[in-house]
């Protein structure tokens, strides 16, 4: 930045030789001021989504710069929404992105005072041998009349209403294969 | 009449900016108001506004209390019966709650309140380093770039809106998105609105919407509708962030008469000016013999 | 809505602003109330008799759409002569067994068919017909002139006409003028040139007669002729961003996708027993291609392992034998009968009824996989939960072993929500979830494949679904390990499984074994091959029902039932009101939605004597899932409590029921156990020891138990803080004082909260005497930015006993000024209240209360 450009950047050089001889408009202007754009209209991608609340079901525009979601907004595309979101869809940012999320597996033994740090895969792997066992440990072949029952009543689950329609599906296929048949959600509440 | 600091004006070709864009501003319609708050967790999830503590004040369902240095756009939420009777002073008992008054059907008004973002601006009339200033949609925005956290501007705002950050020390209030309006976006708290209580366009067409709106209103028997801060007349110039209000400003909390508080600037201005202008002088002087 | 759905609620205000009256009845006056041009405040739990009311306005004052009401209802069917009414019968219908409390429904049916119905002896498995069309005959006696005795029409003419205003006064505490001006508003607002939209929260489902709420409200609109017609309906405004397409899809003990029911030990022991229960043969109606949905689905489930000789592997299926719900459950794990629990972005501890028992419950596991984004209280009850301080649950001796498995967010993965009006939406991806954060698709997939690992070479019949279950999906992404969600909605859709080409229509589905599809109401979302959830055509470039915007089941149908929008002629009711009509030049349906008809099918078709199924289906019949083609005004079969709302006084009452001596619903699902006690009503005794109402729900500011809002501070700082709204005359009685503190009790718990004294609350007159209800929202628990105690903690587990939805939105309840007490200190505290109240153990409250009941 040469001199020249410099003073006729101050404030007051403006001031005094432009159009705004109070100071209050053009000239007050800082540079920071002058680049504002909204950080939407850099974004690498939009990606087109839901509110993950209720069941309205409002269109939200999701934008990522840098494979970071930088805001999320209601999509006025959506017949639904207009783009309008309520306090909760309009804080869906900080529902994905807050630092405290849990972004970790943790592990609590039995009869533990506090969590433990666990790998994924061995989560993973451990929770797998226990539905193998549980399932093993109260398998029910038929009723008293000889009549088939092919299930287990040593597992639950409860939840659904949050997640997709695929994995609803993935879940109650894998535990309706498995005989696990207490598997219920919101909707029962 | 008028002059830059005191009557009906179009701010932005005032301060400077030729060519400017039609005068942006908010109608805020409280007739629609549900109290949602999303204005306020849009607001401030685009502007990365602090919270504003976790307390329960039992103001209705207001738990931020006000505008301030971390709440930009605030819903107060008025508990009254339909007959108003206003109190005048805050006390213990609810707001708008009458003594013995037979109960009948209830009200519940809300309003989401915003910088007015007036014509003549007290707090940009007396920033002393060129921090608040005046943008060329005609509106107030404060850079914080500039801002030194002098206060003076606190003082100087007739509605109390714009506040000082603690342990920042400078002065934040509404921009009305100054970053999205320049890219033609809506501003996150209008965008987010799910009833369209908060309108934003251009200033002169939401003033003919706001005149429509009241008259139908009225029309269909809501007598206490009026407007508020929409008459360039009024103290301020008439406000870039103007309501339509159901009851007395006073039980909105907002003043019902505000004066620009540098009303009397100019005759301030022609005492002050010369010495003001030596001293820019000598100041452009001082830096430029400092660069090499 | 304005609270709960606030941008659904910008519908009610563009109407308003277009000249819609808008009514707001609820027992508190909330910012729904604050839009609504009445806001009519009630009595919690006394809804049938208000709505009864209007069915008596209707049917006294003949407000009825008459052509419509002939046409499309079944209020021209004439009913058994064995039939009892519970006018006759102190509050109980006819076919009352005291011993298992549940009905012989025999009597119930239509004339000359009452060998139709089975018996329901078993209230441990009431829940068959959630899943599909109750059997009803075809065709039964009818008058179209309405004047038969015991015709439909005539019949509930009687059994409400008692509902006066003067009654639903002394029983809702809503003044004569106030109730009549909503039944007037109403009436004249409804008809040939208007419809009036019933709009409810799901709130209404949670109460011991949740389903009969919602039948009464059905009523009303059949009788005004407001289903199937734009700007009618009964619209459920439900509460979570897929909680309609995991109850299509669903996780649920007695469903299969696509309501198919979960098979019964007893009823469905092979599959032909399975597929007539569905079908009921000889019956109108799409579900007489029962099997063909069902078969489709056994192919999706096990592919080539699926065959006729192997019954499509029905086989493999596990059987239910009774009530496997969630709260039955909950209190089978406090009694050690489970063992491990998966949860899946759900939090029982503070969103469940009775949060005691489901901590204890949780306490009492092997092992608890708890899957959320953020700390939820039901992952740290076995340190942070209530039952800490009070020495019940403490770390040392808690067995229950803990995995914490973050999970992604909607912004992480891709797939469908089903939103409130059935309409699917695919979400794109935005960004890869961090850390260990993975999405249930990919959860569940890499466990099945290691459970099946490790079953691969077993031999037991028992591992067989579970080693023949198809299993391969695309795997996608940067580790190149997530299942491709579009390769399994694809599944959901369906398969012809000799070309491989997607299905358009259930239509299409054979049952043959030629056809795949895991869900047969969303057969089509992948039509022509194209995913249609992801359409995002915008809405101002469309009609206005926007069909080109995601996809509707079923077929893409935006309102159901819309044949009845024109009248039995197929012309439209009227100009203003036209939605689906037929074109009799083209000779076929036509209109703004996809029509619920056969295209083609006109409406002078009848029927040959013969024809079953949707042969059947006259032209005029426009409920064309129904076994007989109508709406049910009455319904003869197929509900546990009744074939017609009555009220009956909430499980917690002050109030002696004044209309029938059978004081609450005699076929409620009751679980009496020391742990899970019920405040007495009237007729026992001591029920003034709990003399207050209360309700409780949600607040704008937060999500069901708190876990996506009170870890957020933009929304925690708007409702910091736990409190309990009373009106100023309940303060004064007892003393409280604005944002001071409180406790609440019941037999379960006491939890405390900040005092709001607001005039939003009302006390209300009724028998004569003045009523004090008092509400709380249910957002809080131990973790997150904002804490405070549980209102789910003070309700007690009674359910609906056609769903098994628990009565959580009225209760009685006392309140006193101050804190709780604290640790061993509380549990003394409320059992004092219980021996006061004559809850010793064992205690059995009574069911049957008619003057003829013992005791």
């Amino acid at each position: 930045m040469g001199v020249r450009t410099w003073i006729e950047g101050w404030p007051v050089y403006r001031q005094l030789t432009g159009t705004d001889p109070l100071g209050r408009g053009a000239a007050a202007q800082s540079e920071r001021s002058k680049e504002l754009t909204a950080r939407t209209g850099t974004a690498d991608r939009i990606a087109k989504s839901v509110c993950p609340y209720c069941a309205v079901g409002c269109g939200q525009r999701i934008f990522v710069k840098d494979e970071k979601i930088v805001q999320i907004e209601g999509d006025p595309d959506s017949p639904v929404s207009r783009g309008r979101l309520c306090p909760k869809g309009s804080a869906s940012l900080s529902l994905v992105t807050s630092d405290r999320r849990q972004r970790r597996v943790l592990y609590r033994k039995p009869y533990g005072t506090e969590w433990e740090s666990l790998d994924l895969e061995t989560a993973m792997d451990m929770i797998a041998d226990r539905v193998v066992a549980a399932r093993d440990a109260t398998w029910e072949e038929e009723d008293e009349k000889g009549r088939p029952l092919n299930r287990t009543l040593g597992i639950s689950s409860l939840g659904g209403a949050t997640l997709d329609n695929e994995e609803n599906y993935l879940i109650k296929k894998l535990f309706t294969a498995l005989g696990a048949i207490q598997i219920e959600n919101q909707a029962r509440i | 009449m008028g002059n830059s600091l005191y009557g009906p004006l179009d701010p932005a070709p005032d301060a400077g900016y030729e060519n400017a864009p039609p005068r942006m501003g908010f109608f805020t319609d409280t007739s629609v108001c549900i109290g949602c708050k999303a204005c306020e967790v849009a607001c401030k999830e685009w502007n990365a506004v602090p919270d504003d503590g976790f307390d329960l004040l039992g103001q209705s369902y207001d738990n931020t209390g006000g505008l301030s240095a971390n709440t930009w756009r605030h819903v107060a939420f008025i508990e009254q019966p339909s007959e108003p009777v206003f109190l005048g002073m805050p006390g213990s008992d609810l707001p708008g709650r009458a003594e013995d008054a037979e109960r009948t059907d209830f009200r519940w008004l809300m309003m989401s309140n915003v910088c007015k973002h007036c014509t003549h601006a007290g707090c940009l009339d007396v920033c002393p380093t060129g921090a608040l200033f005046r943008t060329e949609f005609g509106t107030v925005v404060v850079q914080e770039d500039i801002c030194n956290g002098c206060g003076y501007c606190v003082a100087a705002c007739p509605y109390g809106v714009i506040d000082r950050r603690e342990g920042d020390g400078r002065a934040w209030k509404c921009t009305m998105c100054y970053d999205r309006i320049g890219d033609g976006l809506t501003p996150a708290c209008a965008q987010a609105c799910p009833t369209q209580s908060i309108q934003y366009g251009e200033l002169d067409v939401l003033r003919l919407a706001a005149t429509e709106r009241v008259e139908k209103l009225r029309a269909e028997g809501v007598a206490s509708a009026r407007l508020y801060g929409h008459d360039e007349e009024d103290g301020v110039g008439g406000d870039g962030a103007f309501f339509l209000l159901l009851d007395e400003p006073e039980v909105y909390g907002l003043p019902p008469d505000p004066v620009v508080t540098t009303k009397d600037l100019p005759d301030m201005w022609k005492r002050a000016g010369l010495a003001a202008l030596t001293m820019a002088g000598a100041v452009v002087v001082a830096f430029l013999g400092r660069r090499p | 809505m304005a609270e709960a759905h606030p941008v659904g609620f910008q519908w009610v205000v563009e109407a308003k602003n277009r000249g819609a009256r808008i009514f707001h009845i609820d027992p508190r006056f909330s910012r729904t109330s604050a839009l609504a041009h009445t806001h009519v405040p009630m009595r919690a739990g006394a809804d049938i008799a208000f709505l009864g009311g209007v069915i008596n306005y209707i049917l006294t004052n003949e407000k009825d759409f008459r052509e419509y009401v002939v046409a499309y209802t079944n209020a021209s069917m004439i009913v058994s002569e064995d039939f009892r009414d519970t006018e006759e019968l102190d509050g109980l219908f006819s076919g009352y067994d005291t011993e298992t409390n549940t009905y012989v429904q025999a009597s119930w049916a239509y004339e000359g068919m009452e060998q139709h119905d089975e018996p329901h002896a078993d209230t441990a498995e009431p829940m068959r017909h959630e899943s599909h069309g109750p059997p009803v005959p075809r065709d039964s006696p009818r008058d179209p002139t309405l004047q038969h005795p015991r015709c439909v029409y005539q019949i509930l003419k009687r059994h409400y006409a008692r509902y006066t205003p003067e009654v639903v006064e002394r029983l809702c505490g809503v003044p004569q003028e106030k109730f009549l001006e909503v039944c007037a508003a109403w009436t004249e607002n409804s008809g040939r040139e208007r419809t009036t939209a019933l709009v409810y929260s799901v709130g209404w489902t949670q109460h011991s007669v949740g389903v009969q709420y919602i039948r009464t409200g059905a009523i009303i609109q059949l009788l005004l002729g407001n289903m199937g017609r734009p700007g009618g309906g009964v619209l459920a405004l439900r509460g979570h961003a897929s909680i309609q397409g995991s109850t299509d899809i669903p996780t649920l003990f007695n469903l299969l996708p696509g309501y198919l029911p979960m098979p019964h030990h007893e009823k469905h022991e092979t599959f032909e027993q399975w597929i007539d229960a569905i079908r009921h043969p000889g019956q109108k109606g799409y579900w007489s291609k029962a099997e063909s949905y069902a078969v489709s689905l056994l192919k999706a489930y096990f592919g080539t392992a699926a065959t006729e000789d192997n019954d499509w592997g029905f086989d493999w299926l596990p059987r239910l034998t009774g009530d496997h719900g969630t709260y039955r459950q909950a209190l089978d794990m406090i009694d050690g009968k489970i063992r491990g629990y998966f949860l899946l972005g759900q939090n029982p501890a503070v969103g469940s009824a009775n949060g005691r028992a489901q901590r204890l419950g949780m306490a009492n596991l092997e092992w608890l996989v708890v899957r959320d984004l953020y700390m939820i209280e039901s992952a740290t009850f076995w340190k942070g939960g209530p039952e800490g301080p009070t020495g019940e649950i403490v770390p040392e001796r808690c067995r229950t072993e803990v995995f914490f498995m973050p999970a992604a967010s909607h912004a992480e993965k891709e797939g469908t929500f089903t939103q409130t009006q059935r309409m699917l939406q695919w979400r794109e991806k935005a960004v890869d979830p961090p850390g260990d954060a993975r999405s249930e698709l990919w959860f569940f997939y890499h466990l099945g494949k290691r459970v099946r690992e490790r079953l691969a070479g077993s031999t037991l019949p028992r591992d067989q679904a579970i080693r023949n279950l198809t299993w391969d999906y695309d795997l996608i992404g940067a580790r190149g390990d997530e299942p491709d969600a579009a390769d399994v909605l694809k599944e959901i859709n369906g398969y012809d499984l000799t070309t491989g080409r997607l299905l358009s229509t259930f239509n299409e589905m054979k049952p043959d074994g030629s056809t795949s599809g895991g869900c047969w109401i969303y057969t089509g979302v992948f039509k022509d091959g194209v995913n249609q959830a992801a359409r995002r055509k915008p809405g101002r470039e469309q009609n206005w029902v926007a069909p080109e915007w995601g996809w509707a089941w079923p077929a893409n149908r935006r309102t159901l039932y819309n044949r009845a929008s024109a009248d039995p002629d197929g012309n439209p009711w009227s100009e203003r009101k036209r939605y689906v009509w037929w074109d009799n030049a083209a000779g076929e349906w036509t209109g703004h939605d996809v029509p619920d008809f056969e295209k083609t099918k006109p409406p002078s078709y009848r029927p040959p004597e013969d024809a079953t199924g949707v042969a059947a289906i006259a032209g005029d019949d426009a409920f064309i899932m129904q076994g007989d083609g109508k709406g049910w005004l009455y319904a003869p079969s197929g509900l546990i409590d009744g074939p017609m709302p009555t009220h009956y006084e909430p499980a917690e009452s002050m109030v002696r029921n004044p209309l029938y001596g059978q004081q609450s619903n005699p076929t409620r699902k009751v679980y009496d156990r020391d742990d899970n006690l019920t405040n007495p009503s009237p007729p026992e005794k001591h029920s003034e020891v709990f003399p207050y109402v209360f309700s409780t729900s949600r607040l704008t500011e937060h999500h069901t138990a708190g876990g996506m809002s009170r870890q957020l501070a933009y929304l925690s700082e708007l409702q910091p803080e736990m409190f309990v709204e009373v009106s100023p005359e309940l303060a004064a009685e007892r003393g409280l004082t604005h944002l001071g503190w409180a406790h609440i009790v019941t037999a379960r718990a006491a939890i405390e909260a900040k005092v709001l004294v607001t005039s939003r609350l009302t006390p209300l007159r009724i028998e004569g005497r003045t009523i004090h209800q008092l509400w709380l929202p249910y957002h809080w628990g131990s973790e997150g930015l904002v804490t405070g105690d549980s209102a789910n903690d003070l309700i007690g587990i009674t359910l609906d006993p056609n769903v098994l939805i628990q009565e959580s939105k009225v209760g009685t309840c006392d309140i006193q000024p101050g804190r709780r007490p604290i640790g061993k200190a509380l549990l003394a505290y409320v059992e004092g209240y219980r021996r006061r109240a004559g809850l010793f153990p064992g205690h059995h409250t009574p069911i049957v209360t008619t003057e003829d009941a013992d005791g």
